[in-house]
């Protein structure tokens, strides 16, 4: 690649042809301002409309002001980055923008962590000229199960429209109407709840101001701990561990599995148990499930549907019901983690401490927006009581232990509560894309062949690879592996499924860029896509340092299966572990 | 057939009357009638000659000659000499000021070089729903030319040395783009017309489509033969229903005819054509934009790099050009590269169509070479201002223009010199302001289509438009302070400095140049609160005019604050600071003495 | 309509229709005819045109008056429209402004059969490329 030499605020510099000149400058520790520009590099997600015009830079011989984050670098490039022009350019556009963004800060759910804020302070904005006439664009208030949109606080950076167009490929989001009214919103303006959403929560994610956020569902889990009516189960996430740090000023990828039963236990919950219990129990139904359509397939059985796609992302469920209705039998029917938890809560583990299901509030603490939705599903309650009463998320569950004084730094480590809080480090790594197969592997291995794997990390099946595929010796039977984490990288593999032309045994499917721990309801990485790098890590050494490494040892649940459910696949199991699914198509845009 | 053998055009334009031509016609009769000639010669009025600088104008027909600043002393002898002997009256002739020679015959005359129609040259003279009229006038045959005796890169080469600049507004060199579209390798590429005139008051593209279709199908095909591309799209706003009809004629015959479609005019050559339609936004004139609509995607532009030349339609290296940039080319083609060169400046070649609207006279579509000056095209063309009103400005350029004073009327017109002075070419909209315009609420007037027609995209132009308006708005309304236009320059100018693509880039440019050239209306709307012109109604006030008061005391009676003081059978005074301009006072006086001004 | 195979083709049309040959196939000498052409682009149309051009056809044929009309684009003279050109045989064409039907009607008595310029001409006043 040919190199090009310009001058940055003085200073020679020499970078690869093609580099933006915001990239060269940051290469000299000149951090140019940036607002709607948005670069997950490993995830090949970049949001560049050169919308905000917050880069803007003095090039010499230009015309006008350039967007640095959209001109690539020229041989002999003159480039001034705070001169008198540059900073009132600057200036006076982010007053455009606050002049029509909404004072209300203080009780903004992203105060304190909201780009527009950071950048305001940053060019220390002291007063909007002419605020007090000038117009402001308003737009309705749309809720939906998981997310809230408040639009008046929209600054077209246009990336969450990215996140659902480009890398989802749910087109539930785009900018609508023109110029001043420009916003972006579903079609025709309609609610999230009668688009194609998914609610991965992905818009969510990187959103810079408070125009998208989570329902927050907090008040409700103070209101369940204070009632002594309830008895208050909680579950937590594999990916809330390797995140949670964040939210109190820890390194990216600090795990506080320990630090976070505490506060748990100290915020009053009575029963502090572990998603990755119900993990490891997705494991064995739907390894069995594998296992079986395997055989059938080996055996010549032409109505069997594979590959087998792993259900247990409420997002990647969403986006199939509306895009692939007609692939509804290829998925597996297991429940998530989560449901399948709040259905033993609710049954097995009701029973044994003698509490009715309806004096029973289950609380999930989830990485994920879509877990709100997928909660209250009607299919996951009984009698209108559901299995999981509701999902708070990641930065939710901060905000509560913020609220309730503690300082996760300070916390001493504790343990799960038994019996639904013990797992195996394969539950661990459903947080991170590969890792539901990869566990899945580790238990079909073992019950397909009757041997006990020598070497139990499938290291080829990690990675940050958009779509991967591997292919695993199962003593002589090659099972092909695919796995594909983004729903538009999850669309590829099912375009191939539908036309007949995929070559997989088994596909891992997470709506979610780097899986879980990249969910919609975590710290926000504030595109900084190394943090996602830090999370997966931890992920794994965690799973490094169990004991119990293989779903089908951890003994509370062969205790579970002997005690209540029988065997993988039982009647029981089916009741309470499986679902089907729904041709969606029809429910959107019906308002 | 007709009983006269000759007629007496007499101009009636507004310039020409008020110079007593319509004496002069009286006296013309006279004379006539004296000689017993009325029953042989005709004397009629016409519309205005345009040429109301030389003014009188008399026109004899059937022989054409010319004669100007005609007076009525003048009639005998015209008609004695002209009309009886047959021999033209010298020294009334048009005396060509570069040769110093009598022009006799008004087809000689440079006057009518100061229209050429190039662009136009079949609109009004061909029936446009019939190609055979178009090849009568040498249709196709350039195209013919191209084909058969030329390669892609001498006819680019061609285009490039006549100097022929996009009329759509940017003015980039045609021959120069196609060469970057030619260069782009590619399995698929793409011609596209951009038809989708924004421009409010600007209807050049939509004429020629409407009067002559097949010179842009021609063209299309013969740019698709430069870049290699064998498909072309017209992307044309749905509002133009009959030259989206006219193009569908044009473009069944054309294929009828094997000038589109395979193997055209027996080489091997395939071009077709489809159309496009555009749902009118202003921003889809910007290229990029204009293709993401092509493609079904949201109207808005996208950076450049990439050019279309390089990744436009589908991603396809895509040529763009506006209809009347395209309905050069034919000629240029026929006639040469020096022939167009030798019309217009140095840097600005040929003609430019303009649509002149306004406080004028002759409202109209005109073609004029580049260099022409704009008196030339105000007061000769235009034949000068309505009323006998005085001259304040000429907007240009449109939404993205900006405007011209007096002090810029002999500036010969060509892109740079657009520029330069604080507007610009844009796609040819010329309207015409008169001393009884207010310069802020025409500013306010461009800005209000601008907000409308922005895309939203980028944020200085999304809500910085908006915040010009507003404080427009405010200045109009007498709710202006002078620290108001300090911030209007600075938001005008950082707008023009940030925004993403030519739109935001130009939009507050009527806002600027009005600033430049007429500050003290400005400053008369913010500090007197008065509109100088008035135009703004919220600044006008009610007067009592002395002389025709007669102290009647209606008005003093209707008025609810009772502002107005006075005694009986004495003039009465309206106080201003209390008045609160319900108008009571005015509808009750029956002496016409209560005045807005 | 066959197609046009080749430039010597498509300069032979040209010819024919130059010389007029096309129309005197057709039975008629356009040289020797009354030619009306009625500016018809949208704002011609939206000013009345196409009544102009209904009522002069129509009359023209009535009135017995040899003639050939045509709809062209625009003239350019927006603050006249409708327009129309009047070319007589052997005489220079003239056009009109502001032609409603009263007017259309006053062209085909004075000028059309008689000679008699009436009121509305509009001066051509520009040069049009061959």
């Amino acid at each position: 690649m040919s190199l090009v030499k310009l001058t940055i605020d003085g200073n020679k510099v020499e970078v690869p042809a093609g580099t933006t000149i915001y990239k060269a400058a940051k290469q000299m520790d000149i951090d140019i301002p940036i607002l709607c520009y948005m670069d997950l590099k490993d995830l090949n997600i970049e949001n560049k409309p050169g919308g905000c015009r917050i880069c803007s830079v003095e090039v010499e011989g230009r015309r006008n002001l350039a967007p640095s984050c959209s001109t690539d670098v020229t041989e002999g490039m003159v480039v001034k980055t705070n001169t008198m022009r540059v900073i009132n350019a600057r200036r006076t556009v982010m007053e455009l923008i606050l002049s029509d963004h909404p004072k209300d800060c203080l009780s903004c759910a992203k105060s304190g962590n909201c780009d527009l804020q950071d950048m305001a302070v940053k060019l220390g904005i002291r007063e909007i000229p002419g605020q007090e006439y000038a117009e402001m664009s308003t737009y309705r208030l749309d809720t939906s199960p998981s997310i809230i949109r408040d639009l008046d606080k929209c600054i077209m950076c246009r990336r969450c429209e990215t996140m659902c167009n480009d890398f989802q490929t749910v087109g539930a989001l785009h900018a609508v109407n023109r110029g001043f009214n420009a916003v972006v919103a579903p079609a025709f303006e309609m609610n999230l709840e009668h688009s194609p959403c998914t609610y991965c929560g992905q818009c969510v994610a990187v959103c810079p101001t408070g125009a998208l956020t989570e329902v927050d569902h907090t008040a409700k889990v103070i209101r369940a701990l204070n009632d002594p009516t309830k008895t208050v189960v909680v579950q937590t996430a594999p990916a809330v561990r390797a995140a949670l740090g964040e939210e109190f000023g820890m390194e990216p990828g600090t795990r506080v599995t320990g630090q976070m039963v505490t506060a748990l236990k100290q915020l009053g919950f009575d029963y502090v148990f572990d998603t990755d219990f119900a993990a490891d129990l997705t494991i064995m139904e739907e390894g069995t499930e594998l296992l079986g359509r395997l055989k059938k397939h080996l055996e010549g059985d032409e109505n069997v549907k594979l590959p087998i796609l792993t259900s247990c992302c409420p997002g990647w469920v969403n986006f199939f019901e509306y895009n692939f209705p007609d692939l509804k039998d290829v998925p597996s029917t297991a429940r998530s983690p989560q449901q399948m938890f709040g259905a033993i809560a609710k049954t097995y583990f009701a029973d044994k401490i003698k509490v009715d299901r309806k004096d029973m509030v289950v609380i999930s603490i989830m990485p994920c927006l879509a877990k709100k939705y997928e909660c209250q599903r009607e299919e996951f309650s009984v009698d209108g009581n559901p299995d999981v009463d509701f999902s708070i998320s990641t930065r939710e569950l901060a905000h509560l232990i913020k609220q309730a004084n503690m300082d996760l730094n300070k916390l001493k480590e504790d343990e799960f509560d038994a019996p639904l809080g013990e797992s195996s480090g394969a539950a661990v790594i459903f947080g991170a894309t590969g890792g539901v197969i990869e566990a899945a592997t580790r238990t079909a291995y073992e019950l397909h062949t009757g041997k006990t794997l020598d070497k139990i990390d499938f290291k080829q099946l990690r990675g940050m690879e958009g779509i991967r595929s591997a292919t695993v010796d199962f003593d002589g039977l090659d099972i092909n592996i695919g796995i594909a984490h983004g729903l538009g990288n999850a669309r590829k593999l099912l375009d191939e499924v539908r036309a007949g032309k995929s070559k997989y045994h088994a596909i891992e499917v997470m709506a979610c860029p780097g899986g879980c721990i990249g969910g919609g309801g975590q710290p926000l990485h504030h595109g900084d896509a190394s943090i996602l790098q830090a999370r997966i890590k931890a992920i794994y050494d965690e799973d490094e340092g169990k004991t119990i490494r293989k779903s089908h040892e951890n003994p509370y649940i062969v205790k579970l299966y002997d005690e209540f459910l029988g065997e993988p696949l039982s009647e029981k199991a089916h009741e309470l572990l499986h679902t089907h699914y729904f041709d969606k198509r029809k429910k959107i845009f019906q308002v | 057939m007709s009983k006269y053998s000759m007629h007496l055009l007499v101009c009636g334009g507004t310039g020409c009357k008020s110079q007593e031509s319509d004496i002069i016609a009286e006296k013309l009769k006279n004379e006539l009638l004296k000689q017993g000639l009325e029953e042989t010669v005709q004397v009629i009025m016409t519309g205005c000659f345009g040429f109301c600088e030389k003014g009188p104008i008399l026109k004899v027909m059937p022989d054409n000659t010319f004669y100007t600043q005609v007076k009525p002393e003048d009639a005998e002898e015209i008609v004695e000499e002209h009309v009886i002997k047959g021999r033209r009256v010298e020294r009334l002739l048009y005396t060509d000021p570069e040769t110093e020679a009598h022009v006799e015959d008004s087809k000689h005359m440079g006057f009518y070089k100061k229209q050429l129609r190039i662009a136009l040259r079949n609109c009004g003279v061909i029936d446009p729903e019939i190609i055979d009229e178009y090849i009568a006038r040498d249709g196709y045959s350039a195209l013919g030319e191209v084909l058969a005796n030329q390669t892609p890169e001498e006819t680019i080469e061609l285009m490039k040395a006549s100097g022929l600049r996009g009329r759509g507004g940017a003015g980039f060199p045609a021959g120069l783009k196609w060469d970057f579209a030619r260069k782009n390798e590619a399995d698929q590429k793409y011609v596209v017309c951009n038809a989708d005139e924004g421009d409010p008051g600007a209807f050049m593209d939509r004429s020629i489509l409407e009067g002559d279709p097949h010179s842009v199908l021609e063209a299309m095909a013969i740019v698709g033969r430069c870049i290699g591309a064998d498909m072309g799209y017209i992307y044309i706003r749905a509002e133009y229903p009959l030259a989206i009809a006219r193009l569908k004629t044009a473009i069944g015959q054309a294929r009828k005819y094997g000038l589109l479609g395979k193997d055209i005019l027996g080489s091997d050559f395939n071009f077709d054509v489809d159309l496009k339609y555009g749902a009118g936004a202003f921003v889809c004139g910007e290229e990029t934009a204009l293709i993401h609509s092509m493609e079904g995607e949201r109207g808005e532009p996208s950076l450049k790099p990439p050019f279309p030349a390089e990744s436009g339609y589908m991603g396809k290296p895509t040529n763009v050009n506006n209809v009347e940039t395209l309905a050069n080319v034919p000629v240029i083609i026929l006639k040469g590269a020096e022939w167009f060169s030798s019309i217009g400046t140095d840097t600005s070649k040929g003609t430019k169509v303009f649509a002149l609207a306004g406080k004028i006279n002759n409202v109209g579509l005109i073609e004029v070479p580049m260099g022409t000056t704009l008196r030339e095209v105000i007061f000769e063309i235009g034949g000068g201002i309505k009323d006998g009103k005085k001259f304040k400005a000429v907007q240009t350029g449109g939404p993205s223009g900006g405007c011209l004073t007096e002090k810029h009327l002999d500036m010969p017109i060509s892109y740079e010199n657009l520029v330069a002075n604080g507007s610009m070419m844009g796609s040819g909209g010329m309207i015409v302001l008169d001393e009884d315009d207010c310069m802020v609420s025409i500013a306010k007037f461009y800005l209000e289509f601008t907000v409308e027609e922005s895309c939203g995209k980028c944020a200085p132009c999304r809500i910085g438009n908006k915040r010009l308006l507003e404080l427009l708005e405010r200045i109009c309304e007498g709710k202006g302070e002078e620290s108001d236009l300090v911030r209007l320059r600075n938001l005008g100018e950082v707008i023009k400095d940030t925004s993403l693509c030519g739109l935001g880039q130009s939009s507050p440019n009527p806002v600027l140049s009005t600033m430049d050239n007429f500050y003290d209306e400005y400053l008369a709307h913010v500090v007197d609160k008065k509109c100088p012109s008035g135009v703004c109604t919220d600044l006008l006030e009610y007067f009592i005019v002395e002389e025709n008061c007669i102290g009647c005391t209606a008005c003093a009676r209707a008025c609810p604050v009772g502002c107005i003081s006075g005694e009986r059978k004495e003039p009465h005074l309206i106080n201003p600071d209390t008045c609160i301009k319900c108008g009571a006072c005015m509808e009750k006086c029956k002496f016409d003495a209560v005045i807005l001004k | 309509m066959s197609k046009i195979k080749s430039l010597a083709d498509l300069k032979k049309i040209r010819d024919e229709k130059v010389s007029g040959l096309q129309s005197r196939e057709r039975g008629e000498d356009a040289e020797n005819l009354v030619q009306v052409k009625v500016a018809m682009a949208t704002c011609g149309i939206a000013s009345g045109a196409k009544e102009t051009m209904e009522f002069i056809a129509e009359a023209l044929e009535k009135r017995g008056v040899d003639a050939v009309v045509t709809q062209v684009g625009c003239m350019g003279y927006c603050y006249a429209e409708p327009t129309i050109e009047v070319k007589l045989p052997g005489s220079e064409s003239v056009v009109f402004g502001g032609v409603n039907i009263e007017k259309a009607d006053e062209i085909i008595e004075k000028y059309i059969k008689g000679g008699e310029l009436v009121d509305g001409i509009i001066p051509v006043n520009y040069e049009t490329i061959d």
